[in-house]
């Protein structure tokens, strides 16, 4: 089996590609409803209905993509640089940790300078989080894969800490979590009435930032370079240690973003389930995303959605929710496969 | 080694056609082979050399014609098909493991899986007997990882003789030897066909295809434009079927060389894995000099570029630029230096294979005015800068937003050339700057160097290609295992001369005149 590269892929390879990526999904899917007892066009109309069937659910999957967009451009822009940044849910809960440090009467400022200050300083919690593996990659040469990862686990077990000792809310009935934001650090909603808040539009604009960062400045142009080619980035005098260490700061201060847009938009404390592995999914919708960061918003809502959906379709239908994950995986394997058969022609011998 | 008429045809490749897209790679290739003769297909880069032994392979297949081996037709898309007909391949760069032995190395693929033993009693007495017939002296026992390049490329051709290989192919086979290890080459080749092998050698070099051949394939733009018997024939007359016109040789006038812009004196590097570093080299780069750097590969070259290019900083002994030493060493050092930088492997450190043209013109300027103001690029006059390149420097591309990996080497070439050179840069640094491009890019490159000298920068030349070399310097060094030898100036020293060196003779133990 040989590959060859497309120069133009035509239009049918470009749409019908991906078109049957999603078909072969919506197959697993319904092979899976059916092995659970369940009529797989009715199950599958249920995880849409859940999704995107009414403004409640869709209001809800926005929410849930809000996290998701932070962590997926996150994501998108160390692994731009071939920084392979696993520890997104780490620097999230740092984010978390510093709204409720910050947002919990700390501070004694008006709305509209405490919350721009907690997002900043939850930035530079997630950055500084990630700058300690980064450091350990460009001096010494640690592998980051592996000292971000682990960072989650040390980062989980560091919250737990908190949530039980110097965090705990002493009003919380022994449960363990924080005291709740004060109303001024609460990110308020879009629409009064309605669940969505400023997180989702905050994770928007983040994702345009992006776009603009990677595409009309200085700085995007030489993380471009160096995730493309180091050694030629180097050789035309890139700093590539200072690059690399510029997009971790970058990186980490979007993750951290998640962390606080969960804590000061939804929850309103902190709590060990804040994030049911935003950081690590973030990774499928940086993937799927191809790395751009406005695809990032739609992969986003898409992954957020197949969740909310199957949620709900749960408990209609008694499938379980694993069937999101199974969705998710087949969506990320047959999605990447297609999007790389577009440029690509297979030739059997 | 007379044109042979009677003998056995063992090879015929019968209207090869191949098509990339519009392209026409091979457009109805006919050849044949006999038994005991050489044959040179020479050509330019993109004629259709590598696509056709590709065809002939079964790594591509076809889109007509037919391949037949001693009277037999080879299925197209097999590559075991050929080997096992007999014909053996020695690609330009080499395909072993350098952490096992020689015997090891002619042994690996040639017995089965699972196959509990070695065999390597047999296959020991075999391939001493391949040594003694063919020339080929190596030490079975030696790690291929401590060998030279020259005996690596005998361990090749061991390998594809032990499988009994009754048809040699050679790609580029002298790109890595001294003039003293293609002689043996050459000597190892005559024994071959004198035992009734059949040899294709590819080459662009005209002197040994002169020398070797028996008869010449010349192909142009995917045709075969001629065949020719070698003894009817000239260089000249071959480098004309090869470009399809005449060419000139690039010419260097007299010039009095200018004062010193870049001295090194008794530098040492140190060794960056298996490239070696630089040991006492005293170098002097003047004005409106070309020198030139001839040496087999792997012998320092990488190490005295690193240099001179800010990679890398001398452990010992003093660098002067411009009658200064420099205080910070770097790239960006180097490059505000006034040094323009033409790197050896273009695709991996000259440019970033998915940029464009556009963003590949500004890499080394991408954070000055016009292209970077206040952290925001300007892509416009970015572009406007590519454009100007593609245009002085005849840049062939689909635009300045093209992705630079759709170019030709030549093109890409051209293109740092004139990302270098816009610069106005007293010092060029010229790495191999013309491996693997065709004639015409060849001589527009060695032309834009000369014409750097002219007007008074100072270059260094670092080829592998001796006759480049000969031809381009107003002195030369030779490097060997990291040392220098005396700069000899231009028409001192012969071929031969300078092939003594690059074996290393003349260089004492350590110590050697500047």
């Amino acid at each position: 089996m040989r590959l060859e590269p497309i120069a133009n892929p035509s239009a049918l390879r470009s749409i019908g590609l991906p078109a049957g990526a999603l078909a072969l999904t919506v197959l697993v899917a319904s092979l899976l409803a059916l092995i659970a007892g369940a009529n797989p066009f009715a199950t599958l109309g249920l995880i849409l209905k859940g999704a995107a069937g009414s403004k409640f659910a869709l209001l809800e999957t926005l929410n849930r993509a809000t996290p998701l967009i932070f962590t997926g451009l996150a994501v998108a822009v160390a692994f731009r640089a071939k920084l392979w940044n696993i520890g997104a849910e780490a620097q999230l809960y740092a984010g978390a940790i510093v709204t409720v440090l910050l947002g919990t009467g700390a501070l004694p400022l008006p709305s509209a300078l405490l919350i721009p200050g907690i997002a900043l300083a939850a930035m530079l919690a997630g950055a500084l989080v990630l700058l300690g593996p980064v450091l350990l990659k460009t001096r010494l040469g640690v592998d980051e894969v592996v000292t971000t990862l682990l960072f989650n686990f040390i980062m989980l077990l560091f919250v737990s800490w908190l949530l039980e000792g110097p965090m705990k809310d002493p009003m919380g009935m022994g449960w363990p979590k924080s005291p709740a934001l004060e109303k001024a650090a609460r990110l308020p909603r879009i629409v009064e009435g309605l669940r969505l808040h400023w997180g989702f539009a905050l994770a928007t604009l983040s994702a345009l930032a992006v776009w603009v960062i990677q595409t009309r400045t200085t700085l995007g142009y030489e993380i471009r370079a160096v995730g493309l080619n180091a050694e030629a980035a180097r050789f035309a005098g890139i700093p590539v240690g200072r690059v690399m260490v510029k997009t971790a700061l970058l990186s980490g201060g979007l993750a951290a973003l998640a962390g606080f847009s969960e804590v000061a938009g939804l929850k309103g404390n902190l709590t060990l389930d804040l994030s049911p592995g935003f950081g690590y999914t973030g990774i499928i919708v940086a993937m799927l995303a191809l790395l751009n960061p406005l695809g990032v918003v739609v992969s986003a809502i898409f992954v957020a959605g197949v969740f909310v959906g199957a949620d709900s379709m749960s408990r209609a239908a008694g499938v379980p929710t694993y069937i999101a994950d199974i969705l998710m995986a087949t969506a990320l394997l047959t999605m990447v496969l297609a999007l790389k058969l577009t440029r690509l022609k297979v030739r059997w011998r | 080694m007379a044109p042979d008429t009677g003998a056995e045809v063992v090879l015929r490749l019968d209207g090869i056609t191949k098509r990339f897209g519009p392209l026409v790679a091979n457009d109805g290739i006919s050849f044949e082979l006999r038994k005991g003769e050489v044959i040179a297909l020479l050509g330019e880069n993109g004629a259709g050399k590598t696509t056709l032994m590709n065809i002939l392979f079964g790594h591509y297949t076809a889109e007509g014609g037919t391949v037949e081996v001693f009277g037999r037709a080879l299925p197209p898309g097999h590559p075991r098909a050929a080997l096992d007909a007999g014909v053996g391949m020695v690609h330009q760069h080499f395909t072993l493991a350098d952490n096992m032995t020689v015997l090891e190395n002619i042994l690996l693929g040639t017995r089965p899986l699972l196959s509990p033993r070695l065999g390597a009693g047999a296959a020991r007495a075999k391939v001493a007997k391949l040594s003694r017939d063919f020339g080929l002296a190596v030490d079975p026992d030696a790690r291929v990882g401590n060998l030279s390049v020259g005996e690596r490329q005998r361990v090749e051709i061991l390998k594809a003789l032990y499988r009994d290989a009754r048809i040699l192919i050679l790609d580029e086979p002298t790109a890595v030897l001294t003039p003293q290890e293609s002689a043996a080459l050459f000597g190892t080749l005559r024994k071959a066909v004198a035992q009734g092998l059949s040899v294709i050698f590819i080459s662009h070099k005209l002197g040994e295809v002169m020398e070797i051949s028996s008869r010449v394939l010349v192909l142009r733009h995917g045709k075969l434009a001629g065949e020719v018997a070698t003894a009817k024939t000239d260089r000249h007359r071959l480098a004309e079927m090869m470009v399809g016109a005449e060419i000139a040789a690039p010419r260097l006038s007299d010039r009095a060389p200018g004062p010193a812009l870049l001295t090194l004196s008794n530098v040492d590097t140190p060794r960056r894995g298996s490239v070696p570093g630089l040991s006492g080299v005293n170098l002097t780069l003047r004005a409106g000099q070309i020198t030139g750097l001839a040496g087999v590969s792997g012998n320092g070259q990488a190490a005295l570029a690193a240099l001179i290019g800010g990679l890398e900083r001398p452990v010992h002994g003093g660098m002067e630029l411009h009658g200064e030493v420099p205080g910070d060493w770097s790239p960006r050092a180097a490059l505000a230096a006034g040094i323009a930088r033409i790197p050896e492997d273009r695709h991996k450190t000259g440019t970033v294979s998915d940029f464009s043209l556009t963003e590949n013109a500004i890499l080394e300027s991408y954070d000055e005015a016009p292209y970077s103001r206040k952290g925001w690029m300007d892509w416009r006059a970015a572009e406007g800068f590519a454009r100007k390149i593609i245009e002085t420097y005849d840049v062939r591309c689909p635009g300045p937003s093209a992705r630079i990996r759709l170019l030709s080497g030549g093109n890409m070439q051209k293109l740092i050339l004139g990302r270098v050179l816009e610069a106005g840069p007293k010092i060029i640094l010229a790495n191999q700057p013309v491996r693997g491009l065709d004639i015409g890019a060849v001589t527009f490159v060695q032309n834009r160097l000369i014409a750097a000298r002219d007007e008074g920068a100072a270059v260094l030349l670092i080829s592998e290609d001796l006759d480049e070399v000969m031809a381009l310097s107003d002195v030369i060094h030779v490097i060997y295992e990291g040392r220098l030898s005396p700069a000899f100036p231009r028409g001192t020293m012969t071929p031969a001369g300078l092939g003594q060196w690059m074996a290393g003779h003349g260089f004492g133990g350590g110590a050697h005149a500047a």
